[in-house]
């Protein structure tokens, strides 16, 4: 069969964005390749969505229907995904850097004995290979690297790849997927704030600093993004200082994100920092001190104090 | 509990990375070395089981002689052995060649629990301890910001996007830190002074029955792409500079 194929990601029952991003990704692969893209489905009850990823330039869909793949889980993700891939004999498997794919990605890779490209931000393919580029020391240095193995696997960074819509239906096979023995299982599925945005996810971020002074002060950031759809974010001194959760993290042991929108208010810019979010497509910065570093990163600097500024910017949003 | 923390030597996160000559790796000319902030609190969360329910700790580290400076961190912090796989050639190496020199380490250890950071903040691969896992046979509970052990079992408290799952598994299971899971504690005085006597074993990938054989090979290290200079936002008062600004992301960026 060989191919490009790509291994969906769904939550209860619907396809995430990611798995769009990637699909599309694979699609030019599977272009400069000459060759088609296949998507591993594994779910429960998904049958009818499954014909729907032929939008985005899948092929065909290989289903695999049990409780067991309802939700992710490790084990019974790598087992089914392994056995249909050692069958397939894809050239390439493609998934998302979430935390599903870089969960499964290490495992699946191991099981396989072949290499991985982990957090992609470009795909190319050079000598009938796959070039992949990926990020290092979050974002200091970008690597070209080639994968030796096969398949060749790597998981691709959300919110990086453009969604394109070119196909139509895609064919849908039922596969007899196993998850096999799965030792660690879902005990409990807390469901996060109603309403938060996830800082990997967002399309648009604002991101408090020191110059924040307080954990209080973070509401007129969370009045910004309320009008934006934004999610808010930390630098790692306003995380120390105990003013946001670590989840809220942006930086080098934070997250690293890429949203097309990064507005810094009272952020100083420290290489940490500046590494997790330097590769946002239009950052704004919003400090009164003219020399901050971050206005050296910035698109658009604002030299004011963010207490007179942001609630203004709340207003003309 | 016989616990096993594998840690890994990586730049300060303050380090400004050039690229050598060979334009594949960086220059580690003026880097200072530190202990993977991630790994400090798989060897915080370490100390805090053994010292509630007795065991050891073992801690294991792979890469080029400096990577002994990290190993004694973890002994000064309270671990009490290391095991260090010594090869000068490794900085730099594919991950998943790396998880099988530590799987065949850590194999005739006996371990119950083995702790990874969840990814290095050098390669931000993150795949090692999944890649330990899947080689050892065990399951993995991955970026966990909590951990409870009951009977056995083991939950991990995961946060994924937009949800934050409880994963439950039976012994022996690895484990991948999360910032979140504790406070690491810094080495004290007396803790350094002990490091230097407890027990530090050194061994060569052949001596564990393992060749490097790299799966991914990195082609070219580019400096991140250039940004065009930025726009200073005109403005006398903060109601202009806001209005200035958000004009230029609706009719010039078009992100709002």
């Amino acid at each position: 069969m060989a191919g490009v194929w790509i291994i969906a990601e769904q939550r209860d029952g619907e396809f995430r964005k990611i798995t769009y991003e990637v699909a599309s990704a694979a699609k030019k692969v599977a272009d400069e390749l000459g060759t088609e893209v296949t998507a591993v489905v594994l779910g429960s009850g998904m049958e009818g969505a499954c014909a729907d990823l032929g939008k985005f330039g899948v092929a065909k869909v290989l289903y695999g229907d049990g409780e067991a793949f309802a939700a992710y889980t490790t084990e019974a993700y790598t087992n089914a995904c392994a056995a249909l891939i050692k069958d397939g004999a894809p050239d390439v498997v493609l998934m998302g850097a979430s935390m599903q794919g870089k969960d499964l990605g290490g495992r699946l890779a191991a099981r396989l004995d072949t290499g991985i490209a982990v957090d992609c931000t470009a795909l190319a393919v050079d000598g009938g290979k796959l070039k992949a580029t990926r990020p290092m020391y979050a974002g200091k240095v970008y690597a070209d690297v080639f994968i030796n193995g096969t398949p060749q696997i790597a998981s691709l960074r959300p919110n990086v790849f453009d969604i394109s819509e070119t196909g139509a239906q895609a064919a849908v096979e039922s596969v007899a997927a196993d998850a096999g023995e799965v030792k660690a299982v879902v005990a409990e599925v807390q469901a996060a704030e109603e309403g938060k945005i996830d800082l990997t996810e967002a399309t648009v971020i604002v991101s408090g600093g020191r110059g924040m002074k307080d954990a209080d002060n973070f509401k007129i950031l969370e009045e910004l993004a309320g009008k934006l759809n934004a999610a808010v974010g930390a630098s790692r001194s306003a995380v120390d200082a105990g003013w946001r959760s670590h989840t809220d993290q942006v930086g080098q042991t934070g997250k690293v994100v890429t949203p097309n929108l990064y507005i810094a208010c009272g952020i100083s810019g420290a290489i940490q920092h500046l590494a997790g979010m330097g590769s946002s497509k239009v950052i704004v910065a919003i400090n009164k001190d003219p020399d901050a570093p971050i206005h050296t990163k910035a698109d658009y600097c604002v030299v004011g104090d963010l207490f007179d500024v942001v609630p203004e910017l709340t207003k003309d949003i | 509990m016989n616990i096993v923390v594998c840690i890994k030597q990586v730049p300060d996160t303050e380090a400004v990375i050039k690229i050598a000559g060979d334009g594949k790796s960086i220059d580690t000319g003026d880097i200072k070395w530190v202990m993977n902030p991630y790994d400090e609190f798989g060897v915080e969360e370490a100390l805090r089981i053994v010292k509630d329910q007795g065991g050891e700790v073992t801690v294991i580290g792979a890469g080029p002689a400096r990577v002994v400076e990290a190993l004694r961190t973890a002994l000064a912090m309270g671990a009490d052995k290391a095991i260090h796989i010594k090869d000068d050639d490794l900085y730099g190496a594919d991950p998943i060649a790396v998880a099988k020199m530590l799987a065949k380490a850590i194999e005739p250890l006996g371990a119950d629990i083995i702790f990874f950071g969840q990814r290095a903040v050098d390669d931000d691969s993150g795949v090692v301890s999944s890649a330990v896992a899947e080689l050892l046979g065990l399951p993995q509970l991955s970026v966990v910001t909590k951990v409870e052990l009951a009977d056995g079992k083991v939950k991990g408290t995961r946060p994924v996007e937009g949800q934050t799952l409880v994963l439950e598994a039976p012994l022996p299971v690895v484990i991948s830190a999360q910032k979140g899971l504790n406070e690491p504690r810094y080495a004290s005085l007396p803790g350094i002074m002990k490091a230097k006597k407890k027990p530090l074993e050194t061994k060569a990938p052949a001596d564990l029955g393992v060749e490097r054989a790299d799966a991914i090979e990195i082609a070219v290290l580019n400096p991140p792409p250039d940004r065009a200079p930025g726009k200073t936002v005109e403005g006398e008062t903060p109601a202009e500079l806001a209005a200035n600004l958000a004009k230029l992301l609706k009719e010039e960026a078009k992100v709002i």
